[in-house]
């Protein structure tokens, strides 16, 4: 494996990376601070902001934008620590279509990001509630579902209806990967397939849609969720906002397809900043929780539980 | 007749090919039509309603193009928005409650893109679709009569059975989308649509399609009787097939075959 696999995201992930901690510690003796990594600017407001208090804040500037974020570092903000397993890691794409020069802009990609593809999944627990999630990267191939996210998201549901575990799903795709052809628009009715399956027998599903959100995994397996979140400000939609001003020739209105317009239209259940997502789905979890549910009446009437969520920003 | 994968793509758009209420109207008895998702509104870009096949009541649904332009506004081109999709998945579920079977015509550019679509979500409408006809509990057949483009076909083809015509495609997106979307150039759907391997012969080769429904030399809109006749043996086989099987085992069946792709 290359040596510079993980080089540019290094930082937060040594916490939750049980299933190769040997490699990741390799990676940081080799590579330790890189100078150029300690200040970030921020592409909204155009500050330099000092890189560990920027990913002390979860990558959100002081101006509100939200920093793209990898995979890993998405687990590490949410999962407790050293719980994650990593499922499926080795799955990649057998090139369906035998497509002219996908099998090296693949390889290429995979060196760059550190990604055997655009999506991790695993198993760990949040405040100490185990379940199942799954997280997009969007630095790979845009987050595109091919047929390993869409194996990969498979297995996963299937997994925890065999355990009874809730799955958590981090979105963020533009969409179907063009190069796997009709394979990836099948992955749309095998993901949701599952998600049917897992939610047939009971089973909680929540996504978190961030940006971008777009495409085959709008239309198949992020708009299946129990109960839909999403990072404020991100573009959700079916058709991309470039496509949609073509077809009908004009420009679109500000804020079209942002999280704001989907809760505005009722299809987001809430829209929740990164710093509350861990308690929002603590929550979810424990309202969800077969043993919560055995509790006595008398029991939830005299033990009010103090609220860990503050809905006072987006309510 | 030997045709390139772009020749089949103008073909299965000509407007002379047989339409969705063309196979209602030849292939079924006693058609009435049901309209309305009971949410939002009407989409004529999708027909559903009940009637005969042979002696077997069944629902039909079919994405359904217009022959000239005052139909196609109507129709929309046959690019449906969200209630036309709802408006689907009710009449499914209408089928399942009266255990009648479910046959799909698929004709579409792609679901519509469009601000309404957007709001009414557009993308809610296919998945729900997608998750809701892999649990039906009834049968279903899907064919591609023509044009399966994107999700907005999938989202009629979720089915037990999935056929297409020969000179008919289906892909991720049209070839004109995907060209401009990996070649930054529109006009280079021929070479993409060599690409994207769109034809009913390669996708049954891919195992994504059950068969191929032969069409008459010259296609189909030259010989209606000929493809009528197709059409009706294989539903009639298929209908005899799924309609003895156990529910349980069909629906096993119907979930495997989607999720064999890997």
């Amino acid at each position: 494996m290359s040596r510079n696999l993980f080089k540019t995201k290094k930082y937060a992930t040594s916490k939750v990376y049980r299933s190769r901690p040997s490699e990741l510690k390799g990676t940081e003796e080799e590579k330790p601070i890189v100078p150029q990594g300690i200040m970030t600017k921020c592409p909204n407001c155009g500050s330099v902001i000092y890189t560990k208090l920027l990913m002390k804040n979860r990558k959100i500037c002081e101006c509100g934008y939200y920093f793209k974020i990898s995979a890993y570092e998405r687990l590490a903000m949410i999962l407790d620590e050293d719980s994650f397993i990593e499922t499926d890691h080795q799955l990649t794409t057998r090139d369906p279509l035998n497509f002219p020069g996908y099998a090296d802009k693949l390889v290429k990609t995979q060196t760059e990001t550190g990604l055997i593809d655009g999506l991790v999944t695993g198993k760990g627990t949040i405040f100490g509630m185990p379940t199942y999630i799954g997280v997009m990267d969007a630095s790979f191939f845009m987050g595109s579902m091919g047929t390993a996210i869409g194996e990969k998201l498979t297995r996963m549901f299937e997994k925890a209806t065999d355990e009874r575990l809730p799955v958590i799903i981090y979105t963020a795709s533009g969409g179907a990967r063009m190069q796997e052809g009709i394979f990836s628009l099948m992955q749309m009715a095998k993901v949701s397939a599952a998600a049917a399956k897992h939610s047939d027998a009971g089973l909680l599903y929540i996504t978190v849609l961030t940006n971008p959100t777009t495409g085959g995994v709008t239309a198949s397996f992020a708009m299946l969720g129990d109960i839909i979140l999403a990072e404020p400000g991100a573009l959700i939609g079916f058709a991309g906002p470039r496509v949609i001003e073509q077809t009908i020739g004009q420009k679109l209105p500000e804020g079209f397809q942002r999280s704001e317009f989907l809760l505005e239209h009722g299809f987001v259940d809430k829209i929740v900043t990164r710093d509350k997502q861990k308690d929002t789905l603590g929550l979810l979890l424990k309202l969800h929780n077969k043993e919560a549910k055995q509790l006595s009446s008398a029991s939830l009437m005299t033990e009010p539980k103090p609220d860990s969520e503050d809905n006072a920003d987006e309510d | 007749m030997e045709l390139t994968p772009w020749e089949k793509v103008k073909l299965a758009r000509m407007p002379i090919r047989p339409t969705g209420l063309d196979y209602i109207e030849l292939i079924f008895e006693e058609f009435i039509e049901l309209h309305g998702d009971r949410l939002y509104s009407e989409d004529r870009a999708i027909v559903g309603g009940s009637a005969f096949f042979d002696k077997t009541p069944v629902t039909i649904i079919a994405q359904q193009k217009g022959r000239n332009t005052k139909e196609n506004i109507a129709r929309n081109f046959s690019m449906p928005h969200p209630e036309g999709y709802r408006k689907a998945l009710r009449l499914m579920k209408q089928a399942e409650k009266f255990h009648r079977p479910v046959i799909c015509f698929i004709d579409t550019p792609g679901a519509f893109c469009g601000i309404g679509a957007e709001e009414r979500g557009q993308g809610e409408a296919i998945a729900t679709n997608l998750a809701q006809m892999m649990m039906l509990r009834t049968p279903i057949i899907s064919v591609i009569i023509s044009e399966g483009g994107s999700g907005g076909a999938l989202a009629l083809g979720v089915a037990d059975r999935v056929y297409m015509l020969e000179h008919a495609i289906y892909s991720i997106l049209s070839p004109e989308g995907f060209a401009s979307i990996l070649y930054k150039d529109a006009s280079k759907a021929e070479a993409a649509a060599n690409d994207m391997k769109l034809t009913a012969q390669d996708l049954l080769q891919f195992g994504v399609i059950d068969g191929i429904i032969s069409e008459p030399p010259g296609g189909a809109h030259t010989d209606y009787d000929f493809i009528m006749r197709q059409v009706r043996d294989i539903i009639r086989t298929d209908l005899k097939e799924l309609m003895s099987m156990p529910v349980d085992e069909m629906l096993e069946k119907r979930y495997m075959k989607f999720r064999k792709f890997s």
